[in-house]
């Protein structure tokens, strides 16, 4: 992959070499699920730290989770929060829009995947709570500046393709809030794994019931309390689901690098091609 | 994209610090309130003036009551306008003086307290609300020596005491924290007074509101730039009141009782009620 100096490389190799860093970046964490729930949009990300989030709030109706480098999704958070700030109080505060913001990211990351020597190792999601459930918006962003509009779910970074297949499988439209919870840790937990403590993990939701600022952090003892309606949701229900599991725990373990660590805390690739 | 405002080339670079104001300060200056132009004379007496706020600690947390008053000189220009803010979950602040400075600075003022919020992950503390806000009206001052004058009254409930704070400001910033009440514009003098003989400590957040209303209505009584209760048009002072649950503004039914009961009282004893001399 290394290209003697000097040498030429095709504008396709250096792409194609790009995109390729920033997925092995990208996919070296664990992943994070935001969905759509009955009273508004959940984000549930498995991470250690209370200090250093994944998850964010950007503005009164607005979203935001990431995984990859910390560094590089805090200066997009920050910049998101600016960007929001300074428009609604230039205009209004119902100007501020999920897609003028995904947007602005999209072109910020298509321009410094085009430029840059390196790419950003981040994938984002930007969502917006509206007032009916139709109304709910969750953009995904990938490193290149791509957007994909999202219905109903998104799920980025780690091994994506597997949680999304196993969330999938348990969403339903208008799920109680205890109910998607469930869902989204069934997806994240690899089959036949234990489910993350709640320590391990980081909870939001856009809740659109709530009065000025839609965003709220869950933590402590509501979380708990949330948690443990979340297993008695699950009750018998997936007793037949064990074959399945085994299955997709074959599945899963020819896939490299089955318990990657947590971004922000993990790891971080160096660059050294290493 | 010479077309786009110069911030957009800053969203993604700025490392300064987490305040809001700060950030425009560098990079669009002018959208702040405060501008550094001097007026060829000053304006004072033309443009509208908001009046008399009142705030008043309560068991548990703090009371702010403003009349809705708005006045050029002799004119009254609104009778609607509202002076009393929420800036964010705990706290609130009331404006008098120049309206249409301190819409503007109330607006910011919020903005300031969330983008801090949501940059560090963590709210203000009170002291450093009431710090922030002295900043402002400071860049304001410039304006003010123009006639532009705002002052606010601000009130928080502090989590880490479990008490309602009150802060007052002047044209220069401050704060000064005030014990048990406050009040500012046109009509303070006259509200004051009237709290000085009705505010009882620790009283319910209930009987504060009682109390700080008829704070208001002393001060319309005696003060012609202070509106009193339009009971033709239901127009009530606006009531905010936070406590541990949060700042919540009254719901005008809900003032309506309040001055409805206060305001038969008065129809018996028009001076108010008395406070005992022994």
């Amino acid at each position: 992959m290394s290209i003697p100096f000097g040498g030429y490389a095709s504008p396709e190799q250096i792409m194609r070499d790009r995109a390729e860093y920033a997925r092995k970046g990208i996919a070296r964490g664990r992943s994070v699920v935001v969905m759509q729930y009955a009273d508004g949009i959940l984000f549930v990300a498995p991470n250690p730290s209370k200090a250093l989030h994944k998850i964010s709030e950007i503005y009164d109706r607005i979203g935001f989770a990431a995984v990859g480098r910390y560094n590089e999704f805090e200066s997009l958070r920050l910049a998101g929060i600016r960007y929001a700030d300074i428009n609604g109080y230039t205009f209004n505060r119902n100007d501020v829009t999920g897609r003028g913001l995904a947007n602005l990211y999209a072109q910020h990351l298509g321009m410094i995947f085009t430029e840059s020597i390196k790419s950003f190792e981040v994938e984002i999601v930007v969502a917006e709570v509206g007032e009916a459930a139709e109304d709910d918006q969750i953009y995904r962003i990938t490193f290149d500046g791509s957007v994909f509009d999202e219905q109903g779910m998104a799920v980025i970074g780690g091994q994506a393709e597997a949680v999304g297949g196993r969330l999938k499988e348990r969403y339903s439209e208008g799920l109680p809030l205890p109910q998607a919870l469930d869902a989204a840790l069934a997806a994240l937990t690899e089959p036949g794994g234990e489910r993350p403590p709640v320590t391990q993990i980081e909870v939001a939701v856009l809740d659109r019931g709530r009065e000025h600022r839609k965003f709220l952090r869950l933590t402590g003892s509501r979380l708990e309390k949330l948690l443990e309606a979340a297993q008695e949701s699950q009750g018998g229900a997936r007793q037949p689901a064990a074959e399945e599991a085994q299955a997709e725990r074959e599945q899963a373990e020819q896939a490299p690098d089955t318990a990657p660590p947590i971004a922000p805390e993990g790891d971080i690739d160096t660059g050294s091609g290493e | 994209m010479a077309s786009q405002p110069a911030w957009m080339n800053s969203l993604f670079t700025y490392t300064g610090s987490s305040s809001f104001s700060e950030f425009l300060g560098v990079h669009a200056p002018n959208l702040l309130p405060a501008r550094n132009e001097s007026l060829a004379a000053p304006v004072g007496d033309e443009i509208p003036h908001a009046t008399t706020i009142v705030a008043a600690t309560c068991a548990g947390g703090v009371v702010m009551a403003g009349d809705r008053r708005a006045t050029s000189g002799n004119i009254i220009s609104q009778r609607d306008i509202e002076k009393v803010f929420r800036t964010d979950d705990y706290s609130c602040m009331g404006i008098a003086g120049t309206a249409s400075t301190g819409l503007e600075l109330a607006r910011l003022y919020r903005v300031e307290l969330e983008h801090y919020e949501k940059t560090e992950g963590r709210s203000l503390s009170t002291e450093g609300k009431a710090h922030r806000l002295a900043t402002m009206i400071r860049g304001n001052l410039p304006m003010a020596m123009q006639g532009l004058v705002v002052v606010p009254l601000f009130a928080a409930y502090d989590p880490s005491h479990d008490t309602g704070r009150i802060f007052s400001y002047d044209v220069g910033g401050g704060p000064y924290e005030q014990r048990e009440f406050h009040s500012i514009g046109s009509g303070s003098i006259f509200a004051r007074g009237s709290l000085k003989k009705l505010y009882r400590e620790n009283s319910s957040p209930q009987d504060t509101v009682l109390a700080c209303l008829h704070a208001l209505y002393d001060a319309a009584d005696d003060d012609s730039a202070t509106g009193g209760p339009d009971v033709m048009r239901k127009i009530w002072p606006v009531v905010s009141v936070i406590t541990a649950d949060g700042f919540r503004r009254l719901p005008d039914d809900e003032v309506a009782e309040f001055v409805e009961s206060m305001l038969e009282r008065r129809m018996t004893a028009p001076e108010g009620p008395t406070a005992p001399l022994r």
